[in-house]
């Protein structure tokens, strides 16, 4: 009797079959989690990063406000330039880091560990969603902390409007860092790190409301301002924020965004933000993939 | 025992335009061997090599690794395959193990065994006791070495290595090699490398020399050294002119000019040494004679040496660039 043994061996230990979809969204979660350890780890930016709002609030708020002699908007128990500021500068905080951690990809290609990342067996979205959602928890703890210095500059804030505050700083930062992750997924050198640095970053800032409010401004700045998204997510941080310092609503209502003479309903303009921020993640995941 | 085979390419072509980089490559490495790429720089190695790694598409040709065609499903390929590259990869403000941790996450190393393949890989490179410190206060020897500790984390059957020496002194490079033969003698993987280092190549298994796109030679390095035959005999003269005259005359053998040397390659040096001392009128200061090295190979097979300052300059500005600015950054 002879049994026939024809047994081909397969190569080494067959490797497991990995589903690429599931691999991919344990991507997402490590190329997070990198950076969050990465922004953990330098907690000196941490510290940092308190300086320039601080600069901002005390002296460009206090020099401004006394200049302008007190109670800026609303008469008598109106409304401080600093506090008018405060949730600006939030804004300004988020803006800051969401394109700077976005664009810590630039780094990566330029050091070499992006392509540790891009030729691993996953999806190439795992990396713009993994990196926007990273940049999108960084900006959003950056713009928190800035909370703590809301006793300093006279705005008192309830535990029901922090509460509040968090969803809104988080559109807000996840908008911001889709466009942030979009822009690097197109850069090849850091080269051009400064034009969007000053042809982006700084007129983002300043046409965003986190300065001035956005009403009877001339006819180019009102159409650039409305075209800016960041100011979709600073108004309502700002109504939020002052909406519990206590003043009267037609008052905080009158330093809302409107388009046409009609103020935008926060849903509304939360709805853009993220409506933004989706078409941003599109666009990156698009242009990672098309990247050989 | 046959043998199997787990790269195969057959006419493999890539062009940049009008550029023919790689110009049809053939080859077939077997399971288990170390498998060197040899060649200058800009000679198509790193090309050839990215081809078979997925990380380029070639023009023409195709090519299997791990028995998958790289064209069809270059994610299966990956997975099976582990990379080093040329350039450093590493994130060097994460900690060699945070590293490692991320590329298993990447790599979908199942959770029950990431720890402990993350401590063997890290025991058998010898970086246990840095696991914990940042990549950024590692040496160049260290960082390569965590590099193919993570290659090999996925456990690939094959590791590919482009230039995994380039830049670091001759020790590291030793220890280097002592460790890639330890990792194939333990766990079977197949390993593919590039090198213009012509030394190292020795230490292959088999070796496929490359120029401008093709490949000239491939087979161990003894088998190529047979092709020049017998010995190098070097010798230095006060009138070399009129020693290249004489030799050519009396002795019949042409030698050639290398550096104000001349070389020639005879079928037997030990015999060929005493004539020539003994029949030259023209005073000889230096004679040497040795067994054939693969520079002799490639001088043969290409009509010219691999020409250490075009591949030098690079490596010494990587060690410079290194030396500054590697332990800053």
């Amino acid at each position: 009797m002879s049994v026939e043994t024809s047994v081909t061996k397969p190569l080494a230990a067959a490797p497991r079959t990995v589903d690429t979809r599931v691999a991919s969204l344990r991507a997402v979660y490590i190329i997070w989690y990198r950076d969050i350890l990465r922004y953990w780890r330098d907690r000196w930016r941490l510290v940092a990063s308190l300086a320039q709002p601080l600069l901002f609030l005390v002296v460009f708020g206090s020099g401004l406000s006394s200049s302008l002699g007190g109670g800026l908007f609303g008469g008598g128990r109106g409304l401080s330039y600093t506090q008018f500021m405060f949730p600006g500068i939030i804004g300004m905080s988020i803006l800051f880091t969401s394109i700077f951690g976005a664009m810590s990809i630039v780094w990566d290609r330029e050091f070499g560990f992006l392509k540790e990342v891009l030729v691993a067996p996953i999806d190439r979205w795992s990396v713009a969603i993994g990196k926007a959602l990273g940049s999108t928890t960084q900006a959003m703890i950056q713009g928190l902390i800035i909370l703590v210095l809301a006793p300093f500059v006279g705005v008192k804030l309830s535990f029901l409007t922090v509460l509040e505050i968090v969803p809104l700083a988080a559109v807000l930062a996840f908008g911001l860092s889709s466009l942030g992750v979009a822009i690097a997924s197109m850069m090849r050198s850091l080269q051009g790190f400064q034009v969007v640095m000053n042809f982006l970053m700084m007129p983002m800032f300043f046409l965003s409301g986190a300065l001035f409010p956005l009403a009877n401004l001339p006819g180019w700045m009102t159409v650039l301002t409305r075209l800016n998204p960041a100011s979709y997510g600073i108004d309502p941080l700002r109504r939020v924020v002052l909406s519990d310092s206590g003043l009267p609503n037609a008052l905080v209502d009158r330093l809302g965004l409107t388009i046409g003479g009609r103020l935008l309903a926060i849903p509304l303009e939360v709805s853009i933000m993220f409506a933004f921020g989706l078409v941003m993640l599109g666009v990156a995941v698009v242009s990672f993939q098309r990247r050989d | 025992m046959t043998k199997q085979t787990v790269i195969q390419a057959s006419g493999l072509v890539k062009k940049y335009g009008d550029l023919e980089a790689v110009r049809g490559i053939d080859l077939e490495v077997h399971s288990g061997e170390i498998f060197g790429f040899l060649g200058p720089n800009g000679a198509g190695k790193s090309t050839t090599i990215s081809m078979l790694c997925t990380l380029l598409t070639p023009t023409a040709g195709s090519a299997s690794v791990a028995g998958i065609n790289v064209m069809q499903d270059p994610a299966a390929v990956r997975q099976r395959i582990g990379l080093v590259f040329q350039d450093p990869s590493l994130d060097d403000q994460l900690t060699g193990r945070e590293n490692l941790e991320f590329h298993a996450f990447i790599y979908s190393v199942p959770a029950a065994e990431r720890r402990q393949r993350i401590d063997e890989m890290l025991e058998l490179l010898q970086l246990s006791d840095r696991a914990a410190s940042q990549v950024r206060t590692y040496s160049g020897g260290m960082k390569r070495r965590l590099e193919i500790a993570r290659g090999m984390l996925h456990q690939p059957q094959i590791l590919f290595l482009d230039e995994p020496t380039l830049g670091l002194d001759p020790q590291t490079r030793k220890s280097i090699w002592t460790h890639l033969n330890e990792l194939r003698s333990k766990k079977g993987v197949t390993i593919f490398m590039t090198t213009h280092y012509m030394d190292e190549a020795e230490y292959c298994d088999r070796i496929a020399i490359i120029d401008r796109g093709r490949i000239v030679a491939l087979g161990t390095p003894d088998e190529l050294k047979a092709k020049v035959g017998g010995d190098v005999v070097t010798i230095t003269s006060s009138q070399p002119d009129k020693a290249a005259r004489e030799i050519e005359a009396i002795l019949g053998v042409t030698p050639t000019r290398d550096n104000g040397e001349l070389r020639m390659e005879v079928s037997d040096g030990k015999k060929f040494v005493p004539r020539l001392v003994r029949e030259l009128t023209v005073p000889v200061d230096t004679v040497t004679m040795r067994r054939p090295s693969l520079d002799d190979v490639f001088l043969k097979l290409t009509g010219r040496a691999i020409r250490e300052e075009e591949a030098g300059t690079k490596d010494q500005m990587r060690a410079m660039a290194s030396r500054w600015m590697g332990r800053r950054r």
